[in-house]
């Protein structure tokens, strides 16, 4: 008996059944339609968060003062030796991995401009600091390595801040306002950057050129941060041994001893946020795999059943020629058959029920390709799986027993 | 092959069969020595009490079951010792199988019954069809093809399954008890399909049955006693069922069945 014909019989058999076949199905229907949608809520979350590191840059680097392992009661926030600023140029020269770096100094303050005032931070850097975080101007422009070396009293904002000190769509470049009563003149506004994904609002800043906010607001001459870029993203962690090696040999740390300065990637930050959201994703997915594997025992129950209402049908195939193999062959297609279906409709309910959790609850969410073949797959190798008990007893039924079978 | 299955096409030869059944401590001797030889064309009833050996016996000839010791050729096919799948191999290709209750597939046309063994034996599509439909033809139904059983009478739906046994040119049908459901004017137009069969196209048939009346149709009667063969004698004078048929009278508001 070839495939197809089996098919034929199996779907005619399924088909005088319908109110069976369908309660049999609805098992795989609904561990589809939540393996569907639990995937598509998980990677939904996992790729809104790929996106916001994304959006921080992730060929960008970082290097702190202090060690790594701050373990112990190791120095003291005293002794942690700051930079010198001369190190950023000496490691855009010495590092080859590495395009752009810059100073960062954070001032943290009370913005006025008029009668309106707004608590923001001010990040003294180099204009290179724009290139490597990837961010332009909506308007106005950047300052230049003449503002930084004559110490210019000028500035670019944020969109948040724009949007508290001047409301009503007005211009701010050219406008004069006062950080810290020193007067600062806007020369530009930032484009729209938008969250970090630890929450903090990338647009409430303002950023100056760094000789000013040292000098003119914090009134230090240390570094405490630099912002590096590397050339490619592949080349992040050939920048980050440059800038050690070059670090230490300046810094004077004898082999053996524990760097006191640490570089942070972003790339490294981008893998612990995705590790953690996908382990949520993998929960999810076997919350719902726990409903797929019920709903296979429930077509094994109801295959069962058939089993024995159908045991004279199996008698009279058997003594008109079925082998045991041909029996086996109809009963597992059937299963298979049953659960394909049941994932069929499975599929839809899950790609409704994902659009509703994205239109009502407004979560991201994202249905791919491959969680749909993967279930579809999942639900016929549980209809193998679960057919397969009910299968191998119906085909060996003794044939003079199956049918005397009343 | 063995000596005494010298007649080459004979399509039964048995030889000191013997089935032994245990159930727990007990031994039930079901059959004890049965040795037979039907020759091709006969027409043979197999007679015998309840508890006899007969269905016994029946089972063994269909290939449903295998003998405890003793030999039985099947067209020259030795069948005590096939695997299984063999012998669902044999059933498919050689032995037509009529039974009491019809045993047909509920919810199945009569056509798609009569194909069944055809499917098993991976005959395709046309071929497939127009077999059953010379089948049904021959048992006079070509025009209930499309019918459910239960939309067939019992005579009707006996017909259909004497048509899935002649589908695949079998060496023999086997009949048990055929008669058993029907009433004696159905019965005798069923024995007159068989007779039929038999005498045009010299099919070999082996019929069980316990009412004389019946059995007198066939040319050979064989007895069971106690799981013996107690007794082997031809039918001088079978009777001819058309014969009965036409001296019945006319069936009481009955028009289906031509």
């Amino acid at each position: 008996m070839n495939l197809l014909v089996v098919m034929v019989v199996a779907w005619r058999t399924l088909m005088r059944h319908k109110t069976r076949s369908a309660l049999t199905t609805l098992g795989i229907m609904i561990g589809v339609a939540s393996v569907i949608t639990m995937v598509a809520i998980g990677s939904g979350a996992r790729a809104m968060i790929e996106k916001q590191v994304t959006s921080l840059g992730v060929n960008q680097l970082m290097i702190f003062p202090g060690s790594s392992s701050m373990g112990g009661l190791r120095g003291g926030m005293g002794s942690i030796s700051t930079f010198d600023e001369s190190d950023a140029k000496v490691i855009m020269a010495e590092c080859p991995s590495v395009s752009e770096c810059s100073p960062v100094a954070m001032y943290q303050g009370r913005v006025v401009a008029g009668n309106l005032n707004w608590p923001s931070r001010v990040v003294g850097v180099y204009p290179n600091y724009l290139t490597i975080r990837a961010w332009g101007l909506s308007e106005g422009q950047v300052f230049t390595e003449q503002d930084v070396h004559k110490v210019h009293k000028v500035c670019l904002l944020g969109q948040t801040v724009v949007d508290n000190l001047f409301p009503g769509g007005v211009s701010p470049v050219d406008a004069i306002i006062r950080i810290g009563n020193v007067p600062f003149r806007v020369i530009g506004v930032l484009e729209r950057k938008g969250q970090t994904p630890w929450g903090s609002d990338q647009d409430d800043q303002i950023i100056a050129p760094f000789s000013t906010v040292t000098r003119r607001l914090l009134n230090i001459t240390s570094v405490n941060i630099f912002q590096v870029s590397a050339v490619t993203v592949e080349q992040i962690y050939d920048a980050q041994a440059e800038m050690t090696a070059l670090l230490r040999q300046r810094r004077r740390i004898a082999p053996g001893q524990e760097d006191d300065f640490t570089i942070r990637n972003q790339v490294d930050l981008l893998n612990a946020q995705t590790a953690s959201s996908g382990v949520m994703q993998l929960l999810l997915g076997a919350i719902a795999s726990v409903s797929l594997l019920v709903g296979g025992i429930g077509i094994m129950n109801i295959m069962l059943v058939s089993v024995t209402e159908r045991t004279r049908e199996i008698g009279i195939r058997m003594a008109v020629g079925a082998r045991t193999r041909d029996i086996l062959l109809q009963f597992i297609v059937e299963a298979i058959m049953l659960s394909l279906f049941g994932g069929a409709i499975g599929l839809a309910l899950g790609i409704g029920a994902t659009s509703i959790v994205r239109l009502v609850l407004q979560w991201p969410t994202l249905i791919s390709p491959t969680a749909i073949v993967a279930s579809l797959i999942s639900a016929s190798v549980t209809g193998v799986f679960f057919g397969f008990y009910p299968a191998t007893k119906a085909a060996h039924l003794d044939p003079i027993e199956a049918l005397r079978y009343e | 092959m063995n000596s005494s299955a010298s007649g080459a096409a004979a399509p039964i030869v048995i030889e000191q069969l013997n089935k032994v059944y245990v159930m727990g401590e007990q031994r039930v001797h079901a059959l004890r020595n049965v040795s037979l030889r039907v020759t091709p064309g006969e027409f043979v009833a197999v007679m015998g009490a309840s508890g006899s050996g007969k269905s016994t016996f029946m089972n063994l000839l269909g290939c449903l079951d295998r003998p405890t010791s003793g030999r039985y050729w099947l067209e020259g096919i030795e069948t005590s010792t096939l695997s299984r799948d063999q012998l669902a191999r044999v059933r498919n290709h050689k032995i037509g199988f009529v039974f009491q209750g019809f045993n047909l597939l509920a919810r199945t046309t009569a056509l798609e019954n009569v194909e069944l063994p055809l499917l098993y034996a991976k005959i395709h599509g046309r071929e497939r069809h127009r077999r059953a439909i010379a089948a049904l033809a021959q048992v006079g139904l070509a025009d209930r093809a499309d019918h459910a059983p239960n939309q067939l009478s019992g005579g009707q739906q006996q017909r259909v399954a004497i048509a899935r046994a002649l589908v695949v040119n079998p060496s023999i049908v086997l009949a048990d008890e055929p008669t058993g459901n029907l009433d004696s004017r159905t019965s005798i137009e069923i024995m007159s399909v068989f007779q039929q069969c038999n005498r045009t196209q010299g099919l070999t048939v082996v019929l069980v049955t316990h009412e004389s009346d019946i059995a007198r149709y066939a040319g050979r009667i064989v007895r069971f006693h106690d799981g013996r063969l107690v007794g082997d004698s031809r039918v001088e004078a079978p009777r001819a069922a058309v014969d009965d048929l036409a001296a019945l009278p006319p069936p009481a508001g009955e028009e289906d069945d031509a």
